[in-house]
């Protein structure tokens, strides 16, 4: 029998060829019963939007390690809205700067997590919003 | 304006969000199902099948990609299944990683979908997803399954031209891949044919090829397939022009050698199947197994829905602990929904 599942996307936008995060989050999102579309490494704004769009994702995980967050979250968010996809949640992950956090969530990013983050706590926070995003 | 009709019209996302309602099977997916039906039976849905590792993302990638080449840049769906775990309920759909090439390309979708459950290397939803595909106009569906062992076969009953793929370096042992999946073989494909071994894992495909197809094709009442064979004409002669002997080929998908002529050898099987009839065959087939398959999944459902709560769990009880057999509670809880009396669970 088949029921709903929450679809999330993996993606690694940029140059860094840092992959580990992403794999532990897949794996964790995996163990808490969602179905994980992994893409691998140095993803365009294009290529994740474009993938989010034929996978028909609830949720999409970015993890960035190059600094390259500012510049590349934006225009990510930006095809997101162009392709009609605004009701997809975006969950960065990675090395964000402090001060960069507030200019993120500004951006459209629904949370940021850094190093040392329980993955329980990704899972739950993922659940939550769903189920907030679902019942609008 | 319908879902159903934006994917008729070529809206990306209208798909993508049908897709997901057939998937999840819900009233809105069963009707746009319905809806879109009239405009299927023109997509040639090709299955690519073989043990895990083997490079069947990567040959699809390839495919994909020459497939588009062709005259008329045929469009091109691919519904890639990875396995659901049983434990969790998760998955991780991982066969994008390997179709990089293909991202930008319009006439290309690719769709990842979990196993949830089904054992035969799809899931129970994919058939549903290729006609979704077939109506929105794609030419071609190329279907790739779990990584596959002796018995994941599904997917014959699904496609028109079933791909095995085989790599070298699993010697004589190879009996393990062969024994089940070789007998659903179209096309075989020995991939990362760049390998030491490659020529003999050829061979011994061939071989094995040689030997079993003619008996097979002249004894038809063996396979399912073969049952209703007699209505067709090429089926009544015995002429071996109406055989289809499986080429084998190599292949080394990540370097694009091979493709080419992989997809001459698909092109020539499309042709065999609808000049022999055997097109029509396996449509009727594959929409008979969607009847048989919907009425068993509601049939499934409704009977332990009926049952009152607790009765199966009692009765399990005492099968635990050896009062009664499996086969005891089987016949009660069928008298049960046939009678509607009573259990002795509310006496």
């Amino acid at each position: 029998m088949t029921e709903k599942k929450i679809r999330v996307l993996i993606a690694k936008p940029g140059l860094d060829g840092h992959d580990r995060g992403a794999k532990v989050i897949a794996r964790a999102l995996r163990d808490d019963g969602m179905e994980v579309i992994y893409t691998g490494l140095r993803q365009t704004p294009d290529m994740i939007s474009e993938a989010a769009l034929q996978e028909d994702v609830d949720v999409i995980g970015l993890s960035i390690l190059s600094g390259a967050h500012n510049a590349l979250i934006p225009q990510i968010i930006r095809k997101l809205k162009e392709n009609g996809q605004e009701n997809v949640l975006v969950f960065l992950g990675g090395i964000i700067p402090e001060t960069d956090i507030q200019g993120m969530l500004e951006a459209g990013i629904y949370k940021v997590y850094g190093p040392g983050t329980d993955t329980r706590q990704v899972c739950k926070d993922i659940r939550e919003a769903v189920e907030v995003k679902q019942a609008e | 304006m319908s879902l159903s009709k934006s994917v008729r019209e070529g809206s990306r996302i209208a798909l993508s969000r049908v897709l997901s309602q057939v998937e999840n099977n819900t009233a809105a997916g069963i009707q746009a199902l319905d809806e879109l039906f009239p405009y299927t039976g023109k997509a040639h849905k090709i299955g690519i099948t073989g043990p895990p590792g083997s490079g069947k993302s990567t040959l699809v990638n390839a495919l994909a990609k020459q497939l588009r080449l062709l005259e008329g840049e045929p469009s091109v769906a691919i519904i890639a299944v990875d396995p659901t775990s049983p434990f969790t309920g998760g998955a991780i759909l991982g066969d994008r990683v390997r179709m990089l090439d293909l991202h930008g390309d319009p006439g290309i979708f690719i769709r990842s979908m979990a196993s949830r459950g089904a054992l035969g290397g799809l899931s129970s939803q994919t058939e549903a997803l290729s006609q979704v595909f077939d109506a929105a106009g794609y030419d071609f569906i190329l279907i790739e399954t779990v990584g596959a062992g002796q018995s994941e076969v599904d997917i014959v009953n699904l496609a028109h031209t079933t791909i095995v793929v085989d790599v070298p370096g699993l010697g004589d042992d190879i009996q393990s891949i062969k024994a089940g999946i070789l007998e659903i073989a179209d096309i075989l494909v020995v991939n990362k044919a760049d390998r030491p071994g490659a020529d003999q894992s050829l061979r011994y495909l061939k071989s094995m090829i040689d030997m079993g197809y003619r008996p097979l094709a002249s004894s038809a009442g063996k396979h399912k397939l073969a049952e209703s064979l007699p209505q067709t004409e090429a089926a009544k002669s015995d002429d071996h022009s109406n055989l289809w002997l499986p080429p084998v080929l190599k292949t080394t998908a990540r370097e694009f050698v091979g493709i080419e002529e992989l997809v001459t050898e698909i092109l020539k099987h499309q042709e065999f199947l609808k000049t022999t009839g055997r097109w029509q065959l396996k449509e009727a087939w594959t929409l008979r197994e969607i009847v048989r398959k919907r009425i068993e999944a509601i049939l499934v459902r409704d009977f332990f829905q009926q049952l009152p709560e607790g009765f199966l769990d009692e009765m399990m009880t005492k099968v635990v602990s050896r009062e009664i057999s499996p086969t005891t509670v089987v016949r009660e809880l069928l008298a049960y929904n046939q009678t509607g009396i009573k259990s002795h669970f509310s006496e």
